[in-house]
């Protein structure tokens, strides 16, 4: 989502993005005239006249799991959004009995919270397991 | 995906559910002062309509209709814009 229009926004997909993936963007490209849309996720810069590098997380009952906003000449890291959804997916179909500690990614291991597990964190997981 | 839009001359707009002017994207009148717009994890996320490009069409895209589905949101800076 931009403040451009969808006339823009084809003009982009047709000459540019269409180059780097096969058939263009797969998804809709939003267009937000004046940053409406922006300005309540709280990602429209009033001063530059456009919206910042927001990304936000909605679970299937339209509750924000997560965002990261970053200042415009910084890309994102498609990998870690990803790995972010895949562990909020596990949380919710664990139904909370699981949780995923730092540096999680799918096939490492999970917490089971619990009054067995206070204080017996350092026994299952381990620093290094922070880092890929 | 979203229903098809009739694409006239003037610039499809949306803007969040719930204020005025949502439906009529051409009128002139400064967006509703929301109540101190806060995102919170946790807590449901403001819905919005907006006019959308997908696939060599035009469509309507309305947060809501995504509830059941996990959906990502991307904000940036602007087309052509480099990064």
């Amino acid at each position: 989502m931009s403040i451009d229009s969808v006339f823009v926004h084809k003009m982009w997909d047709d000459n540019e993005l269409s180059k780097m993936v096969d058939g263009g963007v797969p998804f809709p490209m939003l267009s937000d005239a004046g940053g409406r849309v922006g300005k309540v996720f709280g990602v429209f810069d009033e001063e530059a006249g456009v919206e910042t590098r927001g990304r936000f997380i909605i679970d299937p009952e339209g509750v924000v799991q997560g965002f990261e906003v970053l200042t415009p000449p910084v890309g994102r890291n498609v990998n870690e959004t990803i790995r972010q959804v895949q562990a909020f997916q596990l949380v919710r179909e664990s139904k909370g009995t699981e949780a995923t500690p730092s540096g999680w990614r799918p096939g490492k291991v999970t917490l089971k919270p619990g009054p067995e597990l206070v204080g017996k964190v350092w026994e299952v997981w381990k620093t290094n397991m922070a880092f890929d | 995906m979203g229903e098809e839009m009739e694409v006239g001359c003037a610039r499809p707009t949306g803007g969040p559910v719930g204020s005025s002017g949502d439906e009529k994207a051409e009128t002139a009148t400064p967006p509703v002062k929301e109540a101190a717009p806060m995102i919170q994890v946790g807590k449901k996320a403001p819905d919005f309509v907006a006019p959308a490009y997908q696939q060599g069409k035009f469509v309507s895209v309305k947060l809501s209709e995504y509830l059941g589905k996990w959906v990502l949101i991307c904000f940036y800076p602007g087309d052509f814009t480099f990064v």
